[in-house]
């Protein structure tokens, strides 16, 4: 038997093939896609340009408005529209609008609908997110997700597999976002260039399943196509409750090859903030200048689970934010508001004047729901600080975890979550 | 088929929300987006870009995010090729499946400046540049993609297959 890695394996698998190796072109059957109200409109478009009439499998494609949503303006209505009437046409029952709905990432691992050993196909680059569960989950443009919905199958050249071991004893406050952006920062916004990252090592078997999220949807930050994260018994103990069709569990062999294996420790390193305006552009947060900010965003795909909003609560408990400082607070989706709710953080976030948001992208692409004007500087603990990212291309975003957003937004500069007493 | 052009270039990681900025994504309409084609990145471009003018980038051209509203931006600009020292994986894809000629060529990326005349010839994948009287050649475009290319676009070899199925 050839040796494989996780990724070759599931790829494998769904090419109907007994092995597959880096570059091969294969065909392999999907078991879920996505698209959002940014993508999907051109999906759709190409969809019906096609001359299909259905899309292959109603229950495998979900359609959720997340990022111009609730609607912003009536350009975006009218293209939130056009998802809701495709969905109703097709009869999906996977689309999810205001009221149940959530950012799509933090979504469908919730809802167990996409689950570990899967091919899953999304038309948005974070889609990568799902390789936390052990599944080969890549970002595609709308037309690919289009051919995607009539046929169930997509065209891949296989990824050759870069390994990241990290191991050590994790210091407080160092969390995922920590470890992917220390990575990114090693390695660059092209190290990991059409690889599929394979993220390892004592440090990720004792994380949880919140911040293998993280990990792994910032894998296309560094230029992957996948970012995967082998499942045990935390992946177990997360989708037996939510699985409502069979999966399965692959792991890499012991002499499967990597075009290049990093090993870490991350025993010294402190919680790391990517200045503007590259996601490498890392610096350990205790090293930075005093660097006075105007707005925080706890949320986004990356980090707006529950364990994220609990992180931001434990520093903002009992203090408040800096008189000139915005806290916008966004839990991912509406599960994740109604705990967070019945848990009292959002007591903790109203009380240290903080405001919280319906579940959004928002404002992590420029959006709407917390814009930046000119010369304004924001910590966000989103995934991109691209110029012009969050507004103004005058305007600047720090990428950070939720406590250093949370300590940053209390003392009204970035820093770190023991600065606040 | 050949492409003539004025070369106008950018620097490394040009991301997608330089091509065209999130806040013009609440439309698919080609012609809107091509007016704010790399708005972020030379807010003159979409104004004096000519029909065959060719983008000339360096490494991880198209980085970010999934839009395919970057390559139609840029085609609909009227940009005839783009010819980059690296792409992005997301945006090399939706190049090929929107019909937008993109060449990966190192040392074009590293010697073209802005303003030269260049003229491509895609299907050798050589690139002159009448202004510094040099010669580059792209690396070739792998075979699969060409077959995309000939038959039209992934829209048009999926649609191919749906009637090759009807007909069975």
């Amino acid at each position: 038997m050839t040796s494989m890695t996780i990724s070759e394996k599931i790829l494998a698998k769904h090419a109907d093939q007994p092995s597959v190796q880096p570059d091969d072109l294969v065909e392999v059957r999907i078991d879920f896609a996505l698209g959002n109200d940014i993508t999907a409109p051109l999906a759709i478009d190409a969809f019906r340009r096609s001359g299909a009439k259905h899309v292959f499998d109603p229950e495998r494609i979900a359609l959720i408005p997340d990022h111009f949503a609730p609607n912003k303006d009536i350009a975006s209505a009218t293209q939130i529209k056009a998802l809701r009437e495709f969905a109703r046409e097709q009869q999906l029952p996977h689309f999810y609008e205001v009221g149940r709905m959530g950012i799509e990432h933090a979504l469908l691992p919730e809802l167990g609908l996409v689950l570990p050993g899967d091919v899953v196909i999304g038309a948005d680059s974070h889609t990568c997110t799902y390789g936390a569960l052990g599944a080969f989950a890549t970002g595609v443009g709308s037309t690919d997700l289009a051919a995607a919905m009539i046929t169930g199958k997509i065209w891949f050249k296989v990824p050759p597999s870069i390994k990241f071991v990290f191991y050590g004893k994790r210091r407080p406050w160092f969390g995922g976002k920590d470890l992917i952006l220390y990575a990114i920062g090693q390695i660059g916004v092209d190290g990991a260039h059409y690889a599929a990252m394979e993220f390892t090592g004592q440090v990720i078997d004792s994380l949880p399943m919140a911040d293998r999220f993280t990990i792994s949807n910032m894998a296309i930050e560094a230029g992957a196509k996948a970012g995967i994260i082998a499942p045990d018994e935390i992946t177990a103990e997360y989708v037996k409750d939510r699985a409502k069709r069979p999966y399965e569990f692959y792991q890499s062999d012991r002499d499967a090859a990597y075009s290049s294996i990093y090993e870490w420790d991350v025993s010294n390193l402190e919680p790391m903030v990517a200045l503007p305006h590259s996601p490498e552009n890392v610096r350990p947060v205790t090293e930075l200048p005093e660097i006075p900010i105007d707005q925080v965003v706890v949320g986004s795909c990356t980090n707006g689970r529950l364990e994220d909003l609990r992180q931001a609560a434990a520093v903002l408990k009992g203090k408040k934010v800096a008189p000139h400082v915005r806290c916008i607070i966004i839990p991912a989706t509406q599960r994740i508001y109604r705990q967070a709710m019945r848990e009292g953080l959002f007591e903790i976030f109203l009380e240290a004047e903080a405001a919280v948001s319906t579940p959004t992208c928002g404002p992590c692409l420029g959006g709407h729901m917390g814009i930046l004007a000119a010369g304004e500087r924001a910590v966000a603990t989103t995934n991109r600080n691209f110029i012009g990212r969050m507004g103004h291309v005058e305007s600047e975003v720090y990428l950070s975890n939720p406590a250093v957003a949370a300590a940053s937004a209390i003392l009204g500069r970035i820093a770190h979550p023991d600065e606040v007493r | 088929m050949k492409i003539k052009g004025k070369a106008w270039k950018f620097e490394d990681d040009i991301d997608t929300d330089a091509i065209i900025p999130a806040r013009y994504l609440n439309t698919i309409d080609p012609k809107i987006l091509a007016a704010h084609c790399m708005e972020d990145a030379d807010p003159s471009f979409a104004g004096s870009v000519k029909p065959g003018d060719i983008i000339v980038a360096g490494k991880n051209f198209g980085c970010g995010s999934s839009r395919e509203h970057a390559p139609i931006a840029i085609k609909g600009a009227g940009v005839g090729c783009v010819i980059a020292q690296s792409f992005a994986r997301i945006f090399y894809r939706n190049s090929f499946n929107m019909g937008l000629p993109i060449l990966e060529c190192p040392a074009a990326a590293a010697s073209i400046q802005s303003g030269d005349e260049l003229e491509i010839d895609l299907d050798t994948g050589v690139i002159v540049n009448h202004s510094r009287h040099q010669e580059y050649r792209a690396h070739p475009v792998p075979p699969f993609m060409q077959e995309l290319l000939k038959v039209g676009g992934l829209m048009a070899y999926v649609g191919e297959r749906l009637r090759q199925e009807g007909a069975q």
